[in-house]
């Protein structure tokens, strides 16, 4: 909230900033010497002297404070205290500090040290508020002082607003790729320190999953088990039967919707498979938890097989509804862009609608289906809420459809939510499921997508 | 040449074993010099939308003759020649009025299906438009959706047959199962041209069949439609002038969607009678 | 021609034998067009499997869900006795109210309604369990607003029991055996009693969109959800907006055609296929690790929706830059308008529309969201309304999956009419959308 107020203070000055530079340069405008620049141009150009700056101060500020306030108030404890501990204790130490600086329940109550260092961490937190907002305002009025300076009849205002523009554009498309680093660089350091601890053959390879670490090394059970084989199968087995439903429905529907529906069948098809695809995706988990689990267990009861109420089939076959419109507006758009002129060939020999689309258009367009299929099966193997809410939490290496199996996103979020240490092993693994999860939908992707474009260059 | 043709066409039905003929019309001997009028349009119009694009076209097609349509672009010669098979059903905006009959059979009559028709009347585009499959599934295709033969060898047979008779078996018999699209432009046309002909068509209705090709490719083509006379009725709509003089028998020159003359090829192109042929085809306009 | 000179492999022997023609009436025929019509049939029969899919969806949401927009009220009549409220006499002292006994002032009121149940403890439980466990809360707002109720004797509307409630709206059925029925006998004959008195009476749930989240269902409410989506939204808004078409515009506007443009476009799609949950990963070890930003903050989750939206507007705004004609960009240039000009003052104001429909179909995404943002801890269950971008939040889908997941009954109803809701705001954003696409399409 602080901050806010210090960004909003700097909006402020930017503003006056762009007040003062156009001013003078109308000032100036009337001198002899034309302007180079219009004067909203010098404005832009106080502006960003004054702005930039003051948020860069900003922006290191409340990255670098922090940890410079933790350390001096580690260092500040009582010599004894922190020596000695683990890495993970000196965090659930300064977590303690830190709520009870902030009025939260703390493990430790009444822990003398921890409310004085609680004090102190306060304290110097209002000092780093107060020297921050000095900074800021100094970078801040140094550059409106600077860039006052120098507004000039020959400054080329404009040229210096737009470098500074391009820089930012720039930047805004490196987000992108900043992105994806961050995705690939915390999923690798986190996996990295996993390994550490579970092998990395253990984990690819182990058939077994039970990721329950104990709190003290005494406990039972206290190994736990890292072995992602019964994720991925149970991943494998409701992505298999959401392809199942997905696949056909889909391709079935763009064959017909492209090559039998009138325009006015379309407009209404057409945007009912969106909807279809608009739906939230915690939506489809509630409709599979309450209105398809119950149905399929009802249904096999009465035929006599015994059904775990929360079995792969109901997520599955919810998830591949899901996937339908997916599926169909792919290939929709793939079966558009077979030529006419093949459809004219296969016509002129007289062969029928559906002779012309199995023997002609959908093999030419197979490719393109492939990589539609492909882009189908990685979305489905990401989905999340679905499966945490109608797929079972138990590790089975089975492929029956009618049992309960768990997979690698339901694992995720289990081991995530709720309280977390951060150092154990069933917490990092988590992380280092990300990484799998990643790898095989990028690859997924990469492959679809190389395969779509080399189909579109065909036809282009 | 004529001898070759000759040759070559006697020889194509043979080895054929029996198969279903049809009623009347399956083992009618045809005259060389037929003028029995096989396909005979009366009062034809076409409306794309709003537009009028063919009007009031009268025309007979002679029995194993070539009928070639000239005329200068967008003047709906290749829009009468999608008439006759009913392609136009597949443009939706195409709304066609008239007569046109096949053998004395409305082809717009609504008991008519379109996919007998068009198994009767084969097309050939202006653009080759393979299939993206091998040049045997290729030929093969119309065969198989039309229960033209029972077993693989009929099927082998039907196509070395239609590509031997469209010219193309010596340069490919020994690469039938290589895609069709990887042959050259001329090559690709005497395909379309093998695939039309394999299904056994009474008509094959052209398209500036040799528009894509080069020269030599184009000579190569116009031997065939020669040749092919012998057997099929052919229409052929063409943007060149000299090859309707040297491959068709009669001519009909299409001007703004009006038939403005029709007639023996020597005729049209020595001693037109209407002016806008005349001016057409000594190039003063078109 | 050639040939007669070189004979083909497999010549055609000498010997005639009439032409093949296709088969063009009988049983082939007729097989060829039963294949059409069974071929054309599945495809009819996909859509219409879809189609009752979404109608089965939304249908048994609407039918789960649209009595939760309706709350059963019950009339007691209540004295509110100078003993319980005021017990040592003088000057009423609303502290002394803050702190009194609401809940017997409710109990007495049904004694007096039911008096013969008054004699057996068991039956007394039941009694009081017909109306909302927090009915005494009811009371005691009513006298702090107008504490001059002290000492007089009023009939007042609360909220009435979970399963009777359920009863009211027809959710449990009578014919059922007692022992299967979550309303006994004897309540169902006080049920009747007071519907026939007319002291039953259904109204607007108001407190559903008012109250935050409870572990009482009659008690909760989507409002601290509702305000945690707005809070989120629009972190994600003012981060996606500005940063995705201004990538957008250098993408297709200014960047050279080089090998660093060409791995900015690959990851664009790369990361738009990119599961959500691993967004929530990056949140968490990024943005709450090492960054340090508080725990289930809008803050945060905004960002990770905002770095996971980013993709879609960066994609939606470049093909609306790019459907405007390079005629525009020309004439302007040819006014000697400076490239950033050219964009600035033509193109990007003819492109708005179509970036403007992209953005909001990412805004819906990301309002549907639920994945990454448990990862990041705004699963918690929260009562207090956030007052802020860093309080701790829920988001409606969040809200929605916690619900799914609670144990009691009641919660389903809420659970439903809080997705009517989320589907609510989707459509209307869709709509919005949809109608913009509409009013601004322009043929060049």
């Amino acid at each position: 909230m602080q901050t806010m107020i210090v960004i909003l203070a700097l909006t402020g000055l930017a503003l006056i900033g762009y007040m003062t530079g156009r001013g003078r340069s109308l000032v100036l405008a009337r001198g002899v010497t034309p302007l180079h620049s219009l004067p909203s141009y010098h404005g832009l150009y106080v502006a960003f002297w004054v702005g930039i700056p003051a948020l860069l101060v900003l922006v290191l500020w409340l990255v670098i404070e922090p940890r410079i306030i933790e350390w001096i108030v580690l260092d500040g404890l009582p010599s004894g205290t922190v020596d000695g501990l683990a890495a993970d204790r000196v965090g659930l130490l300064l977590n303690d500090i830190r709520n009870t600086a902030s009025g939260n329940i703390a493990s430790q109550k009444d822990n003398p040290v921890i409310e004085a260092a609680a004090t102190q961490l306060n304290n110097l937190r209002a000092i780093g508020f107060v020297l921050m907002a000095v900074s800021c305002a100094i970078a801040g009025t140094g550059g409106l002082v600077l860039a006052q300076r120098r507004i000039a009849p020959g400054l080329r205002a404009r040229n210096s607003v737009e470098r500074t523009i391009h820089i930012i554009l720039i930047l805004s498309s490196m987000i992108a790729i900043l992105t994806t680093v961050g995705i690939v660089l915390s999923l690798v350091f986190e996996s990295w320190r996993f390994f550490t601890k579970v092998p990395i053959w253990d984990f690819l390879f182990g058939l077994d999953w039970s990721p329950q670490t104990a709190l003290r090394a005494d406990q039972v059970g206290s190994s736990g088990a890292f072995g992602a084989v019964p994720l991925i199968a149970g991943t494998m087995l409701i992505t298999f039967i959401a392809m199942m439903v997905a696949a056909p429905v889909g391709l079935m529907s763009a064959i017909y919707m492209a090559e039998y529906a009138d325009p006015r069948f379309r407009a209404v098809a057409k945007p009912m498979l969106e909807i279809l695809a608009g739906i939230p995706t915690v939506v489809y988990g509630f409709f599979a938890a309450l209105t398809v689990a119950p149905a399929i267990r009802g249904w096999g009861e009465s035929i006599g097989l015994s059904v775990s109420s929360e079995s792969a089939l109901a997520a599955g076959v919810v998830m591949g509804i899901m996937i339908i419109p997916f599926v169909s507006s792919l290939s929709d758009d793939v079966i558009n862009a077979v030529p006419q002129s093949l459809r004219d060939g296969s016509y002129a020999l007289g062969a029928t609608r559906s002779e012309t689309i199995t023997s002609v258009i959908i093999p030419a367009a197979l490719p393109g289906i492939v990589g539609a299929v492909l882009l189908a099966v990685s979305r489905a193997i990401g989905e999340t809420m679905i499966v945490v809410m109608a797929a079972g939490l138990a590790a089975n290496l089975t492929i029956n459809p009618l049992e309960a199996v768990t997979t690698v996103t339901v694992q995720i979020v289990t081991l995530l939510v709720g309280d977390q240490e951060f150092d154990s092993a069933k917490t990092l693994s988590a992380f280092a499921l990300g990484l799998m999860l990643f790898v095989i939908t990028l690859a997924l992707n990469v492959i679809a997508l190389y395969v779509v474009r080399k189909y579109r260059e065909k036809y282009d | 040449m004529m001898s070759n043709t000759t040759q070559a066409t006697a020889a194509a039905p043979a080895a054929a074993p029996i198969h279903s003929v049809d009623e009347p019309r399956g083992g009618d001997p045809r005259p060389a010099t037929a003028t029995a009028v096989k396909i005979k349009a009366r009062d034809v119009n076409v409306y794309y939308g709003d537009k009028h694009a063919l009007k009031h076209v009268d025309l007979d097609i002679n029995e194993n003759e070539v009928t070639a349509l000239i005329g200068p672009s967008g003047c709906g010669k290749s829009t009468f020649l999608r008439c006759l098979n009913r392609m136009n059903d597949v443009i939706d905006s195409c709304r066609v009025v008239g007569d046109i009959t096949l053998d004395e059979a409305d082809i717009y009559d609504p008991s008519l299906d379109v996919v007998q028709l068009r198994a009767r009347v084969g097309m050939v585009f202006q653009k080759p438009n393979p299939f993206p499959k091998s040049i045997y599934d290729n030929v093969a295709y119309g065969p198989r959706i039309h229960g033209l033969a029972h077993n693989k060898a009929d099927i082998d047979d039907i196509v070395r047959q239609s590509l031997e008779r469209a010219g193309l078996l010596k340069e490919v018999h020994d690469r039938l199962d290589q895609p069709g699209t990887g042959l050259s432009g001329g090559q690709q046309q005497r395909l379309c041209i093998a695939r039309a002909i394999a299904v056994n068509p009474e008509v094959i209705l052209m398209d500036e069949p040799c528009s894509a090709l080069d020269p030599i490719a184009t000579a190569r083509i116009e031997e065939l439609i020669d040749e092919l006379r012998e057997n099929f009725t052919i229409v052929i709509v063409t943007h060149s002038m000299q090859q309707a003089a040297r491959v068709s028998q009669r001519t009909a020159f299409f001007h703004l969607g009006d038939l403005v003359e029709v007639g023996n090829t020597e005729q049209i192109f020595t001693n037109p009678k209407d002016s806008r042929t005349q001016g057409y085809i000594t190039g003063r306009f078109g | 021609m050639t040939d007669a000179a070189t004979p083909t492999p497999v010549g055609p022997s000498p010997g005639a034998s009439p032409i093949r023609r296709p088969v063009l009436s009988g049983p082939h025929l007729r097989r060829r067009y039963a294949a059409e019509r069974r071929f054309r049939l599945y495809g009819l029969a996909s859509i219409a499997v879809a189609g009752l899919m979404l109608l089965l969806l939304v249908g048994s949401i609407w039918q789960k869900g649209h009595s939760a927009f309706w709350q059963t009220y019950v009339e007691i009549t209540v004295t509110f006795s100078e003993g319980v409220l005021n017990p040592d006499g003088g000057p009423v002292d609303h502290h002394e109210l803050e702190r009194a006994d609401y809940l017997s002032l409710v109990r007495d009121a049904l004694k007096e309604q039911f008096p013969e149940a008054t004699g057996d403890r068991r039956l007394r439980r039941q009694l009081y369990g017909i109306v909302s466990t927090n009915a005494d809360f009811a009371l005691r707002r009513m006298v702090l607003d107008d504490p001059s109720l002290v000492g007089q004797r009023r009939p007042v509307w609360v909220k009435l029991s979970d399963d009777l409630d359920s009863l009211a709206k027809g959710h449990i059925r009578r014919d059922l055996p007692e022992s299967d029925r979550r309303v006994s006998d004897i309540e169902l004959g006080w049920y009747d009693v007071l519907d026939k008195a007319g002291r039953i009476e259904s109204r607007f749930n108001v407190d559903l969109f008012t109250a935050g989240d409870s572990r009482e269902p009659v008690e909760a409410g989507i409002y601290g959800a509702l305000i945690g989506s707005i809070l989120t939204m629009t972190i994600t808004l003012l981060v996606s907006f500005p940063v995705g078409v201004m990538a957008a515009v250098y993408l297709e506007e200014f960047a050279p055609r080089n090998r660093l443009t060409d791995v900015i476009e690959v990851n664009i799609n790369n990361l738009a296929a990119v599961p959500s949950i691993v967004f929530g990963l990056l949140g968490l070890a990024v943005f709450l690790n090492f960054f340090g930003l508080p725990r289930s903050a809008p803050l945060v989750g905004g960002l990770v929706l905002a770095l996971m939206t980013l993709p879609t507007i960066i994609i939606a705004s470049r093909s609306a830059l790019k459907a405007v004609p390079p005629s525009i960009r020309e004439a302007a240039f040819g006014l000697g308008a400076s490239p950033l000009q050219v964009v600035t003052h033509h193109v990007l104001p003819l492109a708005m529309p179509g970036i403007l429909t992209g953005t909001i179909i990412g805004m819906a995404q990301a309002l549907g969201e639920t994945a990454p943002l448990l990862m990041i801890g705004m699963v918690a269950f929260i009562v207090d309304i956030p007052q802020g971008f860093t309080d701790p939040a829920t988001v409606l889908p969040v809200q929605i999956y916690l619900w799914a997941d609670s144990p009691e009954r009641a919660f389903v109803e809420r659970t439903s009419a809080a997705i009517l809701v989320l589907l609510g705001f989707l459509v209307l954003m869709n709509a919005v959308a949809v109608l913009l696409r509409k009013r601004f399409e322009r043929r060049w």
